[in-house]
């Protein structure tokens, strides 16, 4: 019996080595695979063990961190706080035990929790000199002034959106959005009370939709605002050479190839008037014309060159504004007011604003201005980076002085700062939208304003979705005009 | 049959009284380790979840080296030519399991769920009555021979107890499996673990019977020995409970241990190839049978091919009519996680395997903690003890007890391969548990018995033949030279 039993002795040894090679398989060579899975509970249980990094604007914090409530099976150690958290929404996102990260906390995650690649010189001394892991910093270009400004001037319209930018960079200073929402209520894991808060905030809960960032992902109809693109086109394109050349424009204007008449707000005079008294009084007619002239074409290309039809990458995505691509005559003309197909979000406007601020060159607008590591040594640092030239210095400055003509004694002077050497430019606007316009309108503003020095520190766009219908560009200047005047007050107001 | 290596003097094949030397102090010195390293492991974890040195650490070293040591003595006392190996190699896995019972019996997770209570006071209670039985086996079990004259009564016995939970009122269905029975007031119980030695009894006094006739009187048919019907009916039998057990209780474990035993049984004491080349056949064609009609097994071969896919459909909370469950895919991350050298005691979080991570799946647990290194030490303690049982079955001198011997030691192998192999996602989980290192009362207690008997049969099998008695009036044998 003892051959069979040697045999045996070896069978058993080939089940512990099979043993053997399939842990050494899963153990050692799928270890890795295995351990970074993000299926994997344990990768988010040592996201949220060690504080997360913050995030900065004017040096301080909005962010911060506490422990996490240990009710029940909840084993993540940390949870993210907020600092006036709804006001800065918009620009850190949320960072969330049950629901994720979104913006700037999903984008720099890596450098909030510590785990970047960069940071891994850092962390292995950190491992032998038996320091905890800490995570980095994401310093932000947001002026806080601003952005507390365009808040509260939001909450008193209620539902509206805020971009605001520093033309000469293309840093982001305010960036706004109302509803919103503070991120601090469901940054934890408990399904009593984060769950609620949640469901809560859901579109289907609350038509409202606080969590949709207005500034960035909401396109709207930019109405009157829009002229302003068309008038550079006009320019560009040498239609009309300066400002208080006399177009072109009968009235009643009748759209090309149909026997629509396009109308304007009230009676104002629109006949053959200059580019600087049709921008004044927003009439319809005139850019209307000037669209349907240059033809689908160039409007396109102009509108593409100030940011249309492009996603834009702050370094969080905002949607692509629309310039339609396909239309016909008296549709150009409809897109050339802002009407028909053409959509944008209030960052794309306060981009237009700013190319024409900073004397016709877009720059990138971006809202990081650098990643730190927890010693506070750059990681990174942002540099300005031009997008494009949708206009010449000399018709940007035709266009200034048009737009400033707006604001002094135009529809927007509820944007007029009264303080020595500013001047300040702007165009309103009243988007009329829903079907056959039904639905309350949305306010615009765009304007920038310029220091003595003729420097322009910030441009800004506002919307406000009207809820006191009031159907002519007033509403444009009622009610966005005051919030851009604040926050462009507030930029200088800082820069003193 | 002589294990009679030691001394280069003896030529002759007659074993003498100043033999096999006992090995008892070795034993003692060896135990001394296996209760040292648990007690430092449970102050390892102590000062890893708590930063201070847990508070019952004198009481509970102090309980396994009683433990241990009482199990030492019984040996010394009732078994002193006993293997020095085996009663070490358990002790420590046992402690190790301790540990890690006590380690997960700290975790939130765990203490959250519904039927929570703390396993490692229980788990060390039935250590003890573990070693109770080892003692009482040593005690009682003079010889294991006796054990040959229950043969039909063993196999009565063994078939009662796995067709037991099959019983109404008494099984208990628990996660999908129904193999436990419930004793009203004393909990649940596991037949199968004490079936697994009652049946290698039946096995080794059955077969050491007809090893003769199911060696020898076949027809030959195509290159393979094919047994006489008569013979071959008790074969027939424990494939068909094997299936049964499958089909009712669903338990794939229970049923591939007790058939491979049974094989390799009937392979040692036949010294036949052809019956390894059946017993395969049989299992397959019954493993096939049986999988292509039971949801139960469906699902487990399904878990075993995708794991991810079953984790999420059980995320998801999909009502098929099946239980999905996540565990399969939670364990290799567990494993994954704790890579070449673990996480350390106590800074693992094996507790995302729920309830089972301190029975089914304590194997993932001490493989995301110990990592590779660990487990390494662990299969290689499991192997030993398999190997040593093995040598104790080459070194008995009867045919029963080394039928017996490899009977248990092959069974023990088996049933580490399958659960290991399971949990590591090798083959399909059948859901037996690790031999001492998992929580469990039926299996902690019915593996010291087995113990106790491997023991018994290795202390017959070194222990020193008698010396012949001298007879006075025998003669000089005359030698003739030429």
């Amino acid at each position: 019996m003892n051959k069979p039993l040697r045999r045996i002795a070896i069978f058993c040894g080939l089940l512990v080595l099979a043993l053997l090679i399939r842990d050494n398989y899963i153990q050692y060579v799928q270890a890795d695979s295995l351990r970074t899975d993000t299926l994997n509970r344990r990768v988010a249980i040592e996201r949220y063990a060690t504080p997360r990094g913050d995030i900065i604007v004017d040096g301080n914090p909005i962010t911060g961190a506490a422990k996490s409530t240990k009710d029940g099976i909840n084993d993540f150690e940390y949870k993210r706080t907020y600092k006036d958290g709804a006001m800065w929404a918009p620009v850190t996102g949320y960072a969330s035990q049950a629901f994720g990260a979104t913006q700037l906390e999903s984008i720099d995650d890596g450098i909030l929790t510590g785990n970047d690649d960069r940071l891994f010189f850092r962390n292995t001394l950190d491992m032998l000199t038996g320091k905890k892991k800490q995570g980095g910093n994401v310093v932000t270009t947001l002026n806080a002034a601003a952005q507390k400004a365009a808040y509260q001037g939001l909450l008193k319209q209620g539902k509206g959106a805020v971009a605001a930018i520093d033309p000469k960079t293309g840093a982001i200073l305010a960036l706004a959005s109302t509803p919103s929402y503070d991120p601090s209520t469901f940054a934890g894991n408990s399904t009593s009370v984060d769950g609620k808060a949640w469901t809560k905030l859901q579109k289907k809960n609350d038509p409202n939709d606080p969590l949709l960032n207005r500034a960035l992902r909401e396109t709207y109809p930019p109405g009157s605002t829009f002229k302003v693109v068309t008038a550079a086109a006009a320019l560009q394109n040498g239609l009309y050479s300066s400002a208080d050349q006399k177009t072109d424009s009968p009235l009643p204007y009748t759209l090309p190839d149909t026997r629509t008449e396009l109308k304007n707000e009230g009676s104002i005079p629109c006949k053959d008037a200059t580019m600087r008294i049709a921008l004044r009084y927003s009439c319809n007619t005139v850019f209307g014309k000037i669209g349907a002239d240059l033809g689908r074409d160039k409007m396109l290309s102009e509108a593409e060159k100030f940011g249309f039809n492009a996603q834009q990458f702050t370094p969080v995505r905002s949607n692509a504004s629309v310039f339609p691509k396909s239309m016909d005559k008296p549709q150009t003309a409809l897109s050339s007011i802002g009407q028909f197909e053409t959509a944008a979000t209030p960052l794309q406007m306060a981009m237009v604003a700013s190319a024409v601020a900073n004397d016709g060159t877009l720059m990138k607008p971006y809202m990081v201005d650098k990643l730190q590591a927890p010693n506070l040594d750059v990681i990174s640092q942002t540099e300005p980076q031009k997008l494009s030239e949708p206009l010449s210095k000399d018709n940007a400055q035709i266009l200034q002085s048009m737009m400033e003509t707006v604001v002094s004694e135009g529809t927007g002077t509820n944007a007029k700062i009264n303080e020595n050497g500013v001047t300040v430019g702007g165009k309103t606007g009243t988007a009329q939208h829903g079907v056959a316009n039904s639905a309350n309108p949305y306010a615009w503003f765009i304007s920038y304003a310029k220091l003595a020095d003729g420097s322009s520190p910030v441009a800004v766009a506002v919307v406000v979705e009207d809820e006191s219908a009031n159907r002519d560009d007033i509403s444009g200047g009622g009610l966005a005009a005051p919030i851009a005047k604040s926050v462009m007050k507030a930029v200088i107001d800082s820069k003193k | 049959m002589s294990s009679s290596t030691n001394t280069p003097t003896h030529h002759t094949s007659t074993i003498g009284s100043i033999g096999t030397p006992s090995r008892r102090n070795t034993e003692l010195a060896l135990l001394v380790f296996a209760v040292v390293i648990p007690v430092f492991a449970y102050a390892n974890v102590g000062l890893a979840i708590n930063d201070s040195v847990p508070p019952g650490l004198l009481s509970y070293g102090l309980g396994l080296g009683l433990l241990a040591g009482v199990g030492h003595l019984a040996v010394r006392k009732f078994a002193p030519y006993a293997d020095p190996l085996l009663l070490p190699l358990a002790t420590l896995l046992n402690g190790l399991g301790l540990v890690m019972i006590w380690r997960l019996d700290q975790s939130k997770l765990l203490r959250s769920l519904p039927n929570f209570a703390p396993a490692a006071p229980r788990q060390l209670m039935y250590t003890a009555l573990g070693i109770g039985l080892l003692v009482a086996v040593l005690i009682f079990l003079k010889d294991h021979r006796v054990l040959q004259r229950y043969t039909y009564i063993s196999m009565f016995g063994a078939l009662i107890l796995l067709l037991l939970p099959l019983v109404p009122g008494l099984g208990a269905n628990i996660y999908g499996a129904k193999i436990w029975i419930s004793i009203p007031g004393l909990g649940t119980l596991q037949p199968g673990e004490f079936a697994k030695i009652i049946l290698a009894v039946f096995f080794a006094g059955y077969l050491m019977v007809k090893r003769d006739a199911l060696a020898l009187a076949s027809r030959r048919f195509m290159g393979l020995y094919l047994p006489r019907g008569r013979d071959l009916g008790p074969i027939l039998v424990v494939w068909f409970v094997s299936i049964l057990i499958l089909v009712f209780e669903t338990d794939l474990g229970t049923s591939l241990l007790f058939f491979g035993m049974f094989v390799i049984m009937l392979y040692v004491a036949t010294e036949r190839t052809s019956w390894i080349v059946f017993g395969l056949l049989m299992s397959a064609v019954g493993a096939v049978g049986v999988a292509s009609f039971e949801p139960h097994i469906q699902t487990r071969v399904q878990a075993w091919l995708n794991p991810l896919h079953e984790y999420k459909l059980s995320q998801a909370g999909t009502h098929d009519g099946i239980l999905h469950s996540e565990q399969a895919m939670q364990a290799l991350w567990a494993f994954g996680s704790g890579g070449t050298l673990g996480t350390g005691w106590g800074q693992g979080h094996s507790e995302l395997i729920r309830f089972a991570a301190n029975s089914d799946f304590i194997l993932a647990s001490f493989g995301e903690e110990l990592g590779l290194a660990g487990i390494m030490a662990i299969l290689v303690l499991y192997g030993l003890i398999a190997e040593r049982g093995i040598r104790t079955a080459l070194a008995a001198r009867d045919p029963f007890g080394k039928l017996l011997a490899v009977g248990l030691s092959g069974g023990f192998a088996l049933q580490v391969f399958v659960v290991a192999g399971g949990v590591m996602g090798l083959i399909p989980l059948t859901g037996m548990t690790m031999p001492f290192l998992a929580y469990g009362g039926s299996s902690v207690i019915a593996n010291w018995a087995l113990m106790g008997i491997l023991i018994r049969i290795s202390d017959t099998a070194r222990r020193p033949a008698p010396a012949p008695a001298p007879s006075p009036d025998a003669e000089m044998t005359q030698v003739v030279r030429p």
